[in-house]
């Protein structure tokens, strides 16, 4: 078993959580000085860095939420001045407001270290030819594993999204042999190799891949292992923390969350501490990033830990699949949607009431998102090429709000079910089984 | 005084679901609204029933009345010869006068056949036509 940082990756669990502690420590004291939010926050609570003496006193630490993001937007909650970073990522928020995270180069490192472990883990190495699909730009997962994959020294090929039957044929010419996207793009790749008489096993190189960035299962991840001979690792991550940070080691047995560089919570519906195996919400605090520190970030997804020793020799606590959210965000062809975002598009167009649903399906595991959305009873016309014209316009600022197309239905005033309380926007036909 | 060859036609907007039609159909039986010419247009969200009727005023006023959607649009009734080409005459005049038919349907009265036609501007429509010699239907012989 290959190791990139054996004495980190395999640390007693005794030592790890002393660690912790250290790190934790300075980085409150850290966050309480440069930071006025947290050093606010912090104040409220009746809390000095001082206080933070242990795992117990840390739990006193308020949260944060994406919210402290939209309210600090853009860049209210850097601890560092802009000469110190590096590069910037933006990522969607939950209303019109983006979340834009910024990196300074130790955060980069950190982040690309974070991914290199995992990729060794499950058998990557410098020689292995790795086709990156998750997209390059704003996006964290196109840069993110690119880094990471360079820093253990492989070769990376940045395909980026989109043209399928060119990213097979170079996946066969370049002997590819690890590929990096969302499940749904595997299993379109599959069914495009299908079409073009590609067989992955016979024709390509292909043994490795790592899928995230969407909610997928164990039985999707069978299914598509079975039908091309690759093993799929899952990955966890969002902006907020990085990008794509975790890994499952070959085990794939849940995804080691590094203990030096992250404290993962799980927390019960009262707010106590989940007991190892049990779901509860995931509550994120990093240790060692520098631009903009997160603690006890709520970041809305629900899941277990374990912190059993894995098969692998690592001591660090798993991650299991992702199970659900806590708030209302959709992940959308990998893509965080928040009905809220559509809301507020819908908000601004003249002609439409505010009654809106959104349809999820999915075919093959991609998604297809539909908007229903009532005309306002004035601005009807008896003209279907006017109404078409409505429609994609509809479609094209959703569009540049969501970053996903979405399908726009217009529908006539008083046709959308109407709720007592809180409307139930959306309904979630997808499948993943 | 109102251009006489200018015709409203209602356009009743009706979800595309079983039984809306025929509860559209229920009003107009109900009040006694006779129906002279309709059309029958679908999207793919809803369709519509677009139809010349009697008294295109009461009728709207009734129609809305019962919480169905309904607008008055501006429509000309262009008469056609059972002959080869009538069509044409009419379609070509419109088309050198740089106007475009959205949409049209036929209706046929004890003298005439005639074509309702939908066009931007329905007044100078009724204009060029007249002027190009084509009969167009009168709101009183509907």
């Amino acid at each position: 078993m290959a190791f990139w940082n054996k004495e980190i990756e395999t640390m007693p669990r005794a030592e790890l959580e002393k660690l912790q502690l250290s790190l934790l420590k300075k980085q409150v004291r850290t966050m309480y000085d440069s930071s006025k939010f947290i050093h606010d926050r912090m104040k409220a609570a009746g809390l000095s860095p001082a206080d933070i003496t242990d795992m117990g006193s840390f739990r006193k630490m308020p949260f944060m939420r994406k919210t402290d993001f939209r309210d600090n937007y853009p860049d209210g909650l850097f601890i560092r001045p802009y000469e110190d970073l590096v590069r910037l990522h933006v990522s969607s928020g939950t209303t019109g407001k983006p979340t834009v995270v910024g990196y300074t180069r130790k955060d980069l490192d950190l982040w690309a270290e974070s991914l290199t472990r995992g990729m060794v883990s499950f058998g990557m190495t410098k020689h292995d030819l790795v086709q990156n699909s998750h997209g390059y730009g704003l996006f964290t997962g196109g840069l993110g594993v690119h880094y990471a994959a360079e820093k253990l020294g492989a070769t990376v090929l940045p395909a980026s999204t989109g043209n399928t039957e060119r990213q097979i044929q170079l996946m066969k010419d370049l002997h590819v042999t690890a590929f990096v996207g969302t499940p749904s793009y595997l299993f379109h790749i599959a069914d495009t190799c299908d079409k073009m008489g590609v067989d992955m096993r016979r024709d390509t190189n292909v043994r490795l891949a790592i899928a995230g960035g969407e909610p997928w299962s164990e039985s999707m991840r069978a299914k598509i292992q079975d039908r091309t001979g690759i093993h799929i690792h899952n990955c966890y991550g969002a902006s907020e923390f990085n990008g794509p940070s975790f890994l499952e080691c070959e085990e794939q047995a849940g995804l080691h969350v590094w203990a030096d560089l992250c404290i993962m919570e799980v927390l019960d519906k009262n707010g106590d501490q989940c007991a190892d195996g049990e779901k509860g919400e995931l509550v994120i605090t990093m240790l060692q990033k520098e631009a903009f520190p997160l603690i006890r970030y709520k970041i809305g997804d629900v899941s277990a830990l374990d912190w059993e020793k894995c098969e692998c020799g690592r001591t660090h606590p798993r991650l299991m699949m992702l199970s659900g959210r806590t708030d209302d965000m959709l992940v959308v062809r990998g893509v965080n949607v928040f009905p809220s975002q559509i809301e507020s598009v819908i908000g601004e167009i003249p002609y439409l009431s505010t009654f809106y649903h959104i349809t999820l399906e999915n075919e093959n595991y991609m998604d297809d998102m539909t908007v229903e959305v009532e005309l306002n009873e004035s601005s009807i016309a008896d003209d279907m090429v006017k109404l078409g014209r409505m429609a994609r316009q509809v479609e094209d600022r959703l569009k540049s709000a969501l970053n996903i197309s979405t399908k726009v239905r217009l529908v006539l005033p008083d046709t959308l079910k109407r709720f007592e309380g809180k409307a139930q926007h959306v309904t979630d036909n997808r499948k993943y089984d | 005084m109102k251009n006489e060859n200018i015709i409203t036609q209602l356009s009743i907007f009706i979800n595309n679901e079983p039984g809306r039609l025929a509860a559209v159909a229920g009003i107009l039986k109900e009040f006694n609204i006779d129906v002279k010419g309709f059309n029958l247009a679908e999207s793919t969200e809803f369709g519509i029933l677009r139809a010349i009727v009697d008294d295109p005023d009461r009728a709207y006023d009734i129609i809305r009345s019962q919480g169905v959607i309904v607008k008055k649009t501006d429509v000309i009734g262009i008469a056609i010869r059972d002959s080869p080409g009538s069509f044409f005459e009419a379609a070509d005049v419109l088309g050198k006068a740089g106007m475009n038919i959205d949409y049209g349907y036929a209706y046929s009265n004890k003298d005439f056949d005639f074509l309702f036609v939908r066009v931007d501007d329905a007044e100078k429509a009724a204009e060029v036509l007249k002027d190009a010699g084509i009969k167009l239907i009168e709101k009183s012989e509907i």
